[in-house]
């Protein structure tokens, strides 16, 4: 029997479920050019999901017997996905335009994506997030190779395949010593049978969680498939891997490791601890040598996955609160980042992707160079840009969890990290002009980057909402 | 004035010049910069006029207090050192841009907005009552130093800028974390709360070595000095001025401002420290300038050796030394700026840093030459000019405490008549070696009115320091108080004399005159 209730609080779900199929249906039955249309209509079913967020609240925060949680802090990371996710729609049409694949099965699958990424980071069990997780995966996986004739596309989706599917086998492992442990794949019940001491089993099971979910966040020693999908991918997929299913895997981590493996916390604090400060340090100290502008792009990202674990080895609700800002802002920067990262096309509107090409851009492309430096600033955290303020969160919690160690350690990293970031902003600003880009950005691509560069140096001035925010969804899981 | 919130004006002012500055061609934006920077210095000096001086006064004035950041607020305020050193940002920066009207050819906007965008940061860092506002602003200060160093500097630029940059960013991000700390511990983010409150002496030392590892690089102090000669040689004429003139006083700032009233405990046990480190940087980085065969890479070592005199005062834990180090800032600010105009000068002229390709200028350049002595003879700490009166109150202030720092401090000025006149003489005296240095043109009218108004400031405050210390005078007395419990006791055993009744003295005194007759 299955209530309404329920029902409703899974009614952004809903939504994105009946407008991805009816997307589908149109596309399969559609007219060639319908591929700008569905693009536009997934947009707005983004848009009825985020809306239906409110309405999810109030049903919440248990839904289908504890099966899925909707609370404040699954609606926090649901906007933030949705809005990544419609971003990525919006970004994709010029891209793809030029290798005339346009096809409007891109904006579809992004649709089953989120609703898998929806499900990861509002799962109350570990079936849930399981099924979550590989329906978020298998709509990545076809994603990533999505250009089909281009053979770094289709290696960067075999690969993400194949070790995906490692990852997931790890992941159900540990579920399964999980519930052979315990008896029980719901978080609540873990955490109640965790609480009575935890057996050599139950810390088996809580290892290969981890490491499942360390794959999917691209943290460090589990980050190898990054660089190659980032860089194979077509830029809006990676626009998209970049920023809404990393939002999903941390949230989800996030809850896994709070709700179901709380009372284990002093275990899998160490965990978290050398993941963050190895990918902090793995992150920075690979990207250096990079000449490829996305797979630098897929160091940072490895990079500041580092840093937003800094906040969940805090293990309190200002460190959850943190993480999740962190992960806002981080959204913000990757998405503006890769609207310039979009932007780089030569004169015949072919993209570019080597960092050296931007040479001299500040002289040519005034505006876009500026947005690009104001990104790298950010990134790297200098204040007074918004970076600064995420890094300060996670920095913050650590200092008030007694980690002050690993927050010196972790802040001290974040130089070498800098020194990437800058390399960039030299080769915009001070090096001599190389071949000019193509004159113009599009409409969209260039209302996306002014928007992320003016909440990136205007963003304090949302602190108070954003504390509120990020402070009632952490509340949420305590 | 009373509300009227004049310290956020005077960061609005050249933040909408800098805004303005990126969307005009290049003769507009000089024009926007020299106004806006000008109108700066017109609040400036309206800041210095209310500026309630008394005895009585509250030590914080034109307080604003906005909470709109959450953690942090819009808190700013000032007391007599923050004003001082706000005077001395508005005076210079006009004169910088001045200084940049030709020398900078290509894009002008992004440069005029640059420099706009680091007065707003400057007066920030000074006027910030928010810890976390002051990071933000101090730190803040590397994107625009950064793009200055790196587009518009000289032929190694790229490697200066960044040394810069990931030095100085080092050095703040552990100050960072300390701060983060005392904000836990203290529960206030507010600067005049924290300097009140008592830290634990143990964990002070910590919090101490923090703040140190920041503003050690931002003063600098020998050996964490070395980006500062790369940085000085690289950067453009208008760069360097503000460097040296206003962000190594952000070190010094950060000493007086925070490692002493925050941690008085372990600054006093860390003291030795200090002084050890100022005493091999006034020796050894005055030998250092006098071997150098590059004019700004000269001035810029003197700069570190001028920087460890102001450490030493302020470590002296008394009035004396405090007052002196601040004068010695507040010379050093405009002297170390005026000597890099001059070099400026002549670098537009012949394009070379050479000091072996100038010579006997004062032939040719007899304007030149004279301002040239007057600011070279400033740097030595002649009587009569701005930084004597800093250096001869620091080392007092300083031989209380400690005479061997005393001792081997004083003979930095030794060192520094040494390499500032053999510099001089090998530029202004001697033979016209070089056809193009001696066909030179003298002063140009906007150049003289860049170095006079330097010039008149460095007499004043050689001739008359009391307007200068009178602002600072009960801030300092503050700070003396709040450090004279931790205070070290000196090794100088100085002992008050009885005083000597009136007619005494008088017999005493024709007594002495018969004797030397």
């Amino acid at each position: 029997m299955i209530e309404t209730a329920s029902l409703l609080a899974v009614l952004p779900e809903l939504i994105l479920t009946a407008g991805g199929l009816a997307l589908l249906m149109a596309s399969a039955f559609g007219r060639d050019g319908i591929a700008r249309v569905v693009n536009w209509l997934a947009v707005l079913t983004l848009i009825a999901a985020g809306l239906a967020l409110w309405c999810s609240l109030e049903h919440g925060p248990d839904a289908f017997d504890g099966l899925v949680r909707a609370d404040a802090f699954s609606v926090f990371a649901k906007a933030l996905i949705y809005s990544a996710a419609a971003a990525a729609i919006l970004l994709a049409p010029r891209f793809f335009a030029v290798g005339h694949a346009i096809r409007p099965e891109y904006p579809v699958l992004i649709l089953f994506a989120t609703v898998g990424m929806g499900m990861m980071v509002s799962a109350g069990d570990m079936l849930t997030l399981y099924v979550g997780l590989e329906m978020n995966s298998l709509a990545s996986y076809v994603l990533a190779s999505f250009m089909r004739q281009d053979e770094r596309s289709s290696e960067a989706g075999l690969k993400y395949f194949v070790l995906g599917s490692l990852a997931s086998g790890i992941l159900l492992y540990g579920t399964a010593l999980l519930y052979g442990f315990t008896g029980t794949t719901g978080f609540d019940g873990i955490s109640l049978a965790l609480a009575d001491g935890v057996s050599k089993g139950e810390l088996f099971g809580l290892v290969f969680v981890l490491a499942g979910l360390a794959f999917k966040i691209s943290a460090v020693p589990f980050h190898m498939w990054t660089p190659d999908v980032y860089e194979g991918a077509p830029t809006p997929v990676t626009t998209f891997f970049a920023s809404a299913p990393k939002v999903a895997a941390v949230a989800l981590t996030v809850r896994v490791a709070i709700e179901a493996l709380g009372p284990a916390g002093l275990d899998w604090q160490q965990i978290v601890i050398f993941v963050a400060l190895a990918s902090i340090l793995f992150g920075s100290v690979a990207a250096i040598g990079q000449t490829n502008i996305k797979r630098l792009m897929a160091y940072s990202s490895i990079n500041n996955v580092g840093f937003a674990l800094i906040g969940l080895a805090a293990g309190t609700p200002a460190g959850v609160a943190a993480t999740m800002s962190y992960m806002t802002i981080y959204v913000l920067m990757t998405i503006g980042s890769f609207a310039c990262i979009l932007q780089m096309r030569d004169a015949q509107g072919n993209p570019v992707e080597s960092i050296a090409s931007l040479a001299g851009l500040s002289q040519s492309r005034k505006g876009l160079a500026a947005a690009f430096a104001i990104f790298m600033f950010s990134m790297a955290g200098i204040p007074p840009l918004f970076g600064f303020w995420a890094k300060f969160l996670v920095f913050d919690a650590a200092v008030a969890a007694n980690l002050a160690a690993l927050a010196v350690i972790g802040i001290a990293a974040s130089v070498i990290g800098a020194y990437y970031y800058l390399k960039i902003i030299k080769t915009i600003y001070f090096d001599e002009p190389a071949a000019a880009y193509e004159a113009r950005g599009g409409a969209v691509e260039n209302v996306i980057l002014t928007a992320c560069a003016v909440v990136i140096v205007l963003g304090y001035l949302l602190n108070p909402v954003l504390d509120q925010a990020s402070a009632a969804a952490a509340a949420s899981l305590f | 004035m009373d509300g009227f919130p004049i310290l956020s004006l005077m960061m609005a002012v050249p933040m909408a010049g800098a805004i303005a500055c990126l969307f005009v061609g290049a003769r507009q934006a000089r024009w926007i910069a020299l106004l806006a920077t000008l109108a700066d210095f017109v609040l400036g000096i309206l800041l210095w006029i209310n500026f309630d001086q008394s005895g009585s006064a509250p030590q914080w004035q034109f307080q604003e207090y906005l909470p709109i950041f959450g953690r942090f607020a819009w808190a700013l305020g000032i007391d007599g050192i923050a004003l001082m050193l706000i005077a001395l940002t508005v005076f210079l920066m006009p004169i910088c841009i001045g200084a940049s009207w030709q020398a900078i050819e290509k894009r002008v906007g992004e440069y005029m907005a640059a420099f706009l965008f680091m007065e707003v940061l400057m007066i920030g860092v000074f006027a910030a009552q928010d810890l976390f506002l002051f990071y933000i602003m101090f730190e803040a200060g590397l994107i625009p130093m950064y793009l200055i160093i790196g587009i518009w500097g000289g032929a190694d630029r790229i490697y200066a800028s960044y040394k810069f940059f990931l030095y100085t960013l080092l050095g703040s991000v552990l100050m960072l974390i300390a701060m983060m700390w005392m904000v836990h511990e203290a529960g206030t983010t507010q600067i005049p709360v924290l300097m009140a409150y008592n830290f634990d002496p143990h964990i002070q030392i910590w919090l101490w070595l923090a703040f140190f590892a920041s503003f050690a690089v931002k003063m600098p102090m020998w050996p964490v000095h070395t980006w500062l000669p790369d940085a000085h040689v690289q950067a453009p004429t208008a760069g360097s001025v503000i460097l040296a003139g206003v962000l190594l006083k952000m070190g010094g700032y950060g000493f007086i401002r925070f490692s002493l009233p925050m941690f008085p405990e372990a600054s006093a046990e860390l003291a030795p420290l200090i002084w050890g480190l100022s005493m091999v940087a006034v020796v050894y980085t005055s030998l250092v300038a006098l071997v150098q065969s590059d004019m700004k890479k000269l001035i810029a070592y003197s700069s570190v050796a001028h920087m460890a005199i102001v450490t030493l005062g302020l470590f002296a834990f008394n009035r004396a030394g405090l007052e002196g180090a601040m004068m010695v800032m507040l010379g050093h600010g405009l002297v170390s700026g005026a000597l890099f105009l001059c070099v400026g000068v002549i670098y537009d002229r012949l394009h070379t840093r050479e000091i072996a390709r100038y010579g006997g200028l004062a032939i040719n350049m007899p304007k030149y030459a004279v301002l040239f002595l007057l600011f070279a003879m400033a740097a030595v700490g002649l009587p009569g000019t701005s930084n004597f009166v800093g250096e001869f109150l620091s080392l007092m202030g300083v031989y209380q405490v400690s005479t061997w720092a005393a001792l081997v401090g004083t003979t930095g000025i030794i060192l520094g008549a040494a390499y500032m006149l053999y510099l001089y003489r090998r530029i202004c005296y001697g033979e016209q070696k070089n056809a193009d240095a001696a066909a030179m043109p003298d002063l140009s009218m906007r150049e003289m009115w860049l170095l006079a108004p330097i010039a008149a400031v460095v007499l004043w405050m050689g001739v008359y320091p009391e307007s200068f210390l009178a602002p600072m005078r009960p801030a300092i007395h503050a700070l003396e108080a709040r450090l004279a419990s931790a205070a070290p006791a000196g090794d100088s055993k100085i002992e008050m004399g009885a005083a000597i009744p009136a007619g005494d003295g008088a017999a005493h005194e024709t007594a002495a005159h018969g004797e030397a007759h």
